[in-house]
């Protein structure tokens, strides 16, 4: 009776890992000429912590969530995740991209199956598929081909595909930023029920104050390129929020002045 | 509806007892009456010349008469059937007035000169009379093709794969590629039959050279024009180099390999004839070569007749396999 109950009961996501950002400065080669990106980024998520980066398009915010995905080493300075230098990519850390790049090739299910194939954890981990999948609502969409999808359902995929690793980081580039408005306000609330529920840390990037202020706990807002920290703004308001509460529009009045 | 209603409108009530009834297959039947009139043709009418099996195609041309005639009766009860004969009725008509036509100006009135335009019994006659050899130079292709194409095409996979993936091998490959595939593998032959040990291994060599050059092009550029954000995915998702290249960059690939497939069997049915026609004793290209030289040109429309059927039905073949293999495509790519 007991093991029954507990192989019943849905298994626990891994907690939130901490991430640190030490003096990160990046530069590109662009033509010849270096093209200074990042210019030394130190930032911290807490364990379980949902951090929020704001800045002008073209400063460099993709290239930090690369960097602490892994995807590329810093020009200099160091970051850590868990207490381990990040030197490469890890399903630990996983990135939804603005573009779902699901597989074309793949069904929903066959897609969001990736990570748990490439880390040959197919055969143990297989529910966790259908776990994901119900935890986005596409269930029924298992068997799918991306193209069938509308914008919002492959978001979902896209994330389904992140979460069936059980990730203690969620690294998110403008996820809902090619969504329209309609489905980008239920894809919120989604994404802050996910993170609720799962407690993994988060790491977001959006171009939409409003979207910020209602999803993190702290607000990091950039300067132009080469991107510099130019505040971090503690977001205190309890959960849910109210999209017009009066902190909430004093807030984005002060982000709006600073990326003016 | 009420009992008054049919009264009143009686078009409305046999409409309504017609309605689950199909209509007449006017045009199967057309087709049908085409062909036993073409038979007609070719029994009744005197000959010119004198031909063998001239009765034996009659009835020919009248059976498959009576065929479409049965089909079209039963295709009114099965509606699959029904539609596809429908669909090919018209190219149905269009063949046995053709037949008939040919018929005429060939066996009846003779207006075409004797030796190269054979009446359609004499061909008739070549598969009657010498299916023997026919069947086995089809075969002979058969096999030379299906050996040099599948090598071929393995091997133009495996390069282009790694032509695409590795730059080392890009960088030793690429040159010999723009200099050597831009050649007619034809341009070869000469010089094959005579470094091979047998005109056979030439041949299978030339035809895998002629499939292997597009396969591996393509595929080639096929996994270079990945999109870099999938790799980025994968990455992140834990996946290693084998995952790239298997789970990754070859199935992104594929819509370009199979382009390459396609333009490979091409080529490859072009080296085989003239190979067959060169050196290699078997063969249809051998047949066509050996019907020229005997003046036999019954025997050379038969044997073109083959080898077209040979070639469209491998053509077909492979756009089954990619439909299969690309059916996510739907709605993506079409080509
Ligand atoms: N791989 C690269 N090579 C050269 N320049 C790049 C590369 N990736 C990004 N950049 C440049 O770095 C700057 C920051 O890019 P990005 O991080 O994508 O900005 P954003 O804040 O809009 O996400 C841009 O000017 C972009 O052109
Ligand atoms: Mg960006």
């Amino acid at each position: 009776m007991v093991s029954a109950a507990r192989t019943l009961k849905p298994e626990p996501f891994a907690a939130g890992g901490a991430l640190a950002v030490r003096e990160v400065t990046h530069r590109f080669e662009l033509e010849g000429k270096p093209l200074p990106v990042l210019d030394r980024i130190t930032l911290d998520v807490a364990p379980g912590e949902f951090v929020a980066l704001l800045g002008p398009s073209g400063c460099g915010k993709s290239t930090l969530l690369r960097l602490v995905a892994g995807l590329e080493p810093p020009s200099s300075g160091s970051l850590v995740f868990d207490g381990a230098t990040i030197a490469g990519p890890d399903p630990s850390r996983v990135v939804v991209f603005q573009d779902p790049t699901l597989f074309p090739w793949r069904t929903v299910e066959a897609n969001v199956a990736l990570g748990l194939e490439a880390q040959g954890l197919l055969k143990t981990h297989r529910h966790r598929i259908a776990e994901a999948l119900k935890l986005v609502g596409l269930a029924e969409f298992a068997s799918a081909y991306p193209h069938q999808l509308s914008g919002g359902m492959a978001q979902r995929a896209a994330l389904a595909r992140a979460l069936v690793n059980e990730p203690r980081l969620l690294i998110l580039d403008e996820p809902l930023g090619k969504l329209d408005s309609l489905t980008r306000l239920a894809m919120q609330s989604e994404l802050a029920r996910l993170w609720a529920e799962a407690g993994f840390s988060a790491l977001l990037v959006t171009h939409d104050v409003e979207e910020a202020l209602i999803l993190a706990d702290r607000v990091v807002v950039l300067s132009g390129r080469p991107a510099r920290i130019l505040a971090e703004i503690e977001v205190t308001e309890a959960r849910p929020r109210a999209r017009d509460g009066a902190a909430l529009v004093a807030l984005r009045r002060d982000i709006l002045g600073l990326l003016a | 509806m009420s009992a008054a209603y049919d009264v009143a409108s009686g078009e409305a009530a046999t409409e309504r007892t017609a309605s689950p009834r199909r209509p007449w297959p006017a045009l199967e039947i057309a087709a049908a009456a085409a062909w036993i009139g073409a038979g007609a043709i070719t029994a009744l009418i005197e000959e010119a010349g004198d031909f063998g099996y001239t009765q034996e195609f009659a009835f020919l041309l009248a059976g498959v008469g009576g065929a479409i005639l049965i089909a079209a009766l039963v295709g009114r009860a099965a509606p699959a059937l029904g539609r596809r004969l429908r669909h090919w009725a018209p190219w149905l008509i269009l063949i046995a007035v053709g037949s008939a036509g040919w018929e005429l100006v060939t066996a009846k009135l003779e207006l075409l000169p004797m030796p190269f335009f054979p009446p359609p019994q004499a061909i008739l006659e070549v598969y009657l009379d010498d299916y023997p050899r026919l069947l086995e130079s089809l075969v002979a292709s058969a096999k030379l093709l299906a050996v040099g194409y599948l090598f071929g095409a393995s091997a133009g996979f495996l390069l282009g794969v790694a032509v695409g993936w590795s730059q080392v091998v890009a960088y030793w490959t690429h040159p010999i590629l723009r200099f050597v595939g831009p050649l007619p593998a034809t341009a070869w032959l000469p010089l094959a039959f005579f470094l091979f040990p047998s005109s056979w291994s030439a041949s299978t060599f030339l035809i895998a050279l002629a499939t292997g050059f597009p396969v591996t092009v393509l595929t080639w550029s096929g996994v270079a024009s990945v999109h870099s954000g999938y790799y980025d995915v994968a990455r992140t998702l834990g996946a290693n180099r084998a995952f790239l290249v298997l789970k990754v960059a070859i199935p992104a690939a594929l819509p370009h390999v199979f382009v390459g497939l396609f333009m490979g069997l091409g080529s490859s049915f072009a080296v085989l004839v003239v190979a067959e026609m060169l050196g290699v004793k078997a063969g249809l290209g051998w047949y066509l070569q050996w019907a020229q030289g005997w003046a036999s040109y019954a025997n050379m429309y038969a044997a073109l007749i083959v080898l077209a059927l040979g070639c469209s039905s491998l053509i077909t073949a492979l756009f089954k396999l990619r439909d299969r293999q690309l059916g996510w495509q739907k709605g993506v790519v079409r080509w």
